[in-house]
């Protein structure tokens, strides 16, 4: 069977399942639509939780991003998955035991303040939208290059299919679907990493196959990999630091708070019964993401491997361009992939000078995506791979989606402007909302706007600086009052904003960035992406600062921490 | 449920935060120290074909951080337990 026949009906067959999900799990109640009734298993919601949080970015880019960045790479490992530890111990359990819907929410209450619950949801929404944006471009490039339909096509028939479910079934059915679109992402990315592995060293297991030596010699992947790069005139693979050490530490910090700070994966924490299984819930969630987190090293050093010997299979004898492999043939039709025969010796040379180098476009993104292809893995790998993508596009888009509507409807809405609404009318909201917020992400996806690129950074940055210092002096601190917290807040964003503007350009407009993107520029070589800490440590300082100059909060306040801090009685999970 | 007593209460916060404090002191170890801060002098030591520093940075540390969630959340169980404040 050929390969595309192959492809349509893996990603078709992934799809009737989603529906099928869709079906089954429609929400009859505001509770079951936002925190899916608040019973879901703390293992299925690990599951879950896991799916929500591993983006297209995470399946299709990561891979790629530390293929080329060597060692460096490491600062989103640790980033993205440190940040569960902070959510388990200082986030999960107490927003659980708060026991409503929405993250806003909880600001609203704990800093007894309509403003600063305006505050989260403004920050909530940028941060979610910039998300989500990458979560359709991700949706509509893989339809583009797996089912080779267009673009748009690919875009609407992923709002379509996001839109059965979340629609009618909220959190509810969200999370069933993610449950399965885990399933399908997990085996799409680990089983082409056993094959590769075993290819390379005859260890099935990847996470041992990075470290093992290569089949029939007595040298280490990874010295081979250091030696091939360094020969080329790159860094060596495993010692190549990203910028500099202060660089890397912040980055990772950011990423890691950033991570704990992301309303759609606190939200996901409300939908266990008890505090206990929030916390457990944690831990399985970390497992699910470890697993694929753990063999994303492996593919990318083998992937940059595989793709060096590839182009010069024996050191000085370089690849003739006329009989480059299908797979190439294939990318360089994308433009992702472009070579430019430089010397005209009708052979390809790859090398770390831009003057001497033939491979002028290696696009990041195909490495986890060719990678079954490079390997010659077989047809039904390579279609697995497409629909894995897809699964972890519109799962995280999924997510994203509730968040921004449940903040629209029962914060927005509810909460503030038509508090009268019955539970009927809000269901109804949070369906519009969640209507009207599907298709505000199709056509930015559909149509990017300028900043569309730096998003992913605006994302977690607002999320360390803005949310993450509010949720943490909210329960770790009584004499936190709303003046602190509200200023805090916003001097968070400023800051963040500021520097990200400044380097990037103001709404990452080209050219009105007023302090050139070069690390002379950067405050302590900081760059732009890992600039989150430095605002959420500005949040910190000047909750404390305005807090101490303004009256504490009242005694219903204190009883409010008091009771988060204790673990039982959870009010039969806050019904209507 | 909840606490017996006022003394109670604050006895398991301390105790929590106690815990809490040395789970993030090992998190905080093996992610920034062993893998960024004092990641050369690792790299001088093999773990088969890794090298340590390396390793941590893109293996252990992940371990690690998935140990450390369930033996907060197993020990707070206990703790719970202890102050009478679990649900079962």
């Amino acid at each position: 069977m050929d390969l595309k026949t192959m492809t349509y009906i893996v990603v078709g067959l992934s799809f009737a399942l989603y529906l099928g999900i869709a079906f089954w799990a429609r929400a009859g109640s505001t509770k079951e639509f936002y925190v899916a009734g608040g019973g879901i298993h703390p293992v299925a919601n690990g599951m879950a939780t896991a799916a929500d949080w591993m983006s297209a970015a995470s399946f299709i880019s990561m891979a790629g991003l530390i293929a080329f960045m060597g060692y460096g790479g490491s600062v989103f490992l640790m980033g993205w998955t440190g940040g569960y530890v902070i959510l388990a111990m200082l986030l999960a359990p107490y927003l659980r035991k708060h026991g409503k819907f929405t993250v806003p929410e909880f600001i609203g209450d704990r800093y007894y303040s309509k403003i600063a619950r305006v505050v989260a949801v403004i920050c909530l929404i940028i941060c979610s939208v910039t998300y989500v944006i990458g979560q359709m471009k991700g949706v509509g490039v893989a339809f583009s290059r797996f089912l080779e339909v267009s673009y748009e096509l690919g875009l609407l028939i992923g709002m379509i299919i996001v839109f059965f479910y979340a629609v009618f079934g909220g959190m509810k059915g969200i999370t069933y679907t993610q449950i399965a679109q885990y399933c399908v992402l997990i085996f799409a990315y680990t089983i082409p990493a056993v094959f590769i592995s075993l290819n390379l060293t005859g260890n099935p297991i990847p996470q041992l196959g990075l470290g093992s030596t290569m089949i029939g010699s007595e040298t280490f992947l990874l010295d081979r990999l250091d030696q091939v790069v360094t020969e080329l005139g790159f860094t060596e693979y495993t010692t190549n630091v990203r910028l500099s050490t202060t660089n890397m530490f912040a980055y990772t910090l950011s990423l890691m708070i950033g991570t704990a700070g992301l309303p759609h994966v606190i939200i996901r924490f409300f939908t266990v019964p008890t505090v206990k299984d929030a916390r457990s819930s944690a831990g399985w969630a970390l497992v699910f993401i470890a697993i694929l987190y753990t063999t994303a090293p492996a593919v990318a050093g083998m992937a940059r491997l595989n793709l060096m010997n590839t182009i010069e299979p024996v050191k000085g004898e370089h690849l003739v361009y006329e009989e480059r492999p299908q797979w190439f043939v294939n990318w360089e039709k994308t433009g992702l992939l472009q070579f430019e025969d430089k010397n005209g010796d009708g052979r390809i040379q790859y090398t770390s000078d831009s003057a001497t180098n033939e491979m002028v476009k290696v696009d990041r993104d195909i490495l986890v995506l060719a990678n079954p292809e490079i390997a010659q893995l077989p047809n039904w790998v390579i279609a697995l791979v497409a629909a894995g993508g897809l699964a972890a596009a519109l799962s995280t888009a999924a997510g994203l989606l509730l968040a921004i509507s449940s903040a629209i409807s029962h914060d927005l809405l509810k909460g503030i402007m038509t508090p009268d609404i019955d539970e009927k009318q809000e269901l109804m909201a949070s369906r519009v909302a969640m209507a009207v917020a599907i298709c505000g992400a199709g056509y930015l996806g559909y149509n990017p706007p300028d900043f569309a690129a730096g998003t992913v950074a605006l994302a977690f940055g607002l999320a360390a600086s803005s949310i993450f210092p509010a949720l943490m002096m909210g329960i770790f601190s009584k004499r936190i009052n709303k003046e602190g917290a509200v200023a805090g807040m916003i001097a968070g964003i400023t800051v963040t904003l500021l520097y990200v503007f400044q380097h990037k350009g103001i709404m990452f407009i080209p050219g009105t960035s007023f302090l050139g993107d070069t690390p002379a520029n950067w405050f302590m070589g900081i760059e732009p992406n890992a600039f989150g800490v430095v605002g959420a440590v500005v949040n910190f300082a000047v909750a404390f600062a305005v807090s101490s100059m303004t009256p504490a909060p009242s005694k219903e306040i204190e009883d409010l921490v008091e009771n988060l801090r204790v673990p039982t009685g959870i009010e039969a999970a806050h019904d209507h | 449920m909840a606490f017996k007593s006022e003394d109670d209460a604050k006895a398991y916060w301390k105790e929590n935060i106690s815990l809490m404090v040395k789970l993030m002191v090992i998190w905080f170890i093996v992610s920034f120290g062993c893998g960024i801060l004092f990641v050369d002098e690792l790299n001088t030591i093999r773990l088969g074909g890794y090298k340590l520093g390396f390793w941590f940075a893109q293996q252990g540390s992940i371990y690690t951080f998935v140990c450390l969630t369930f033996f907060y959340a197993r020990k707070m169980g206990q703790l719970d337990r202890k102050y009478g404040v679990d649900d079962a």
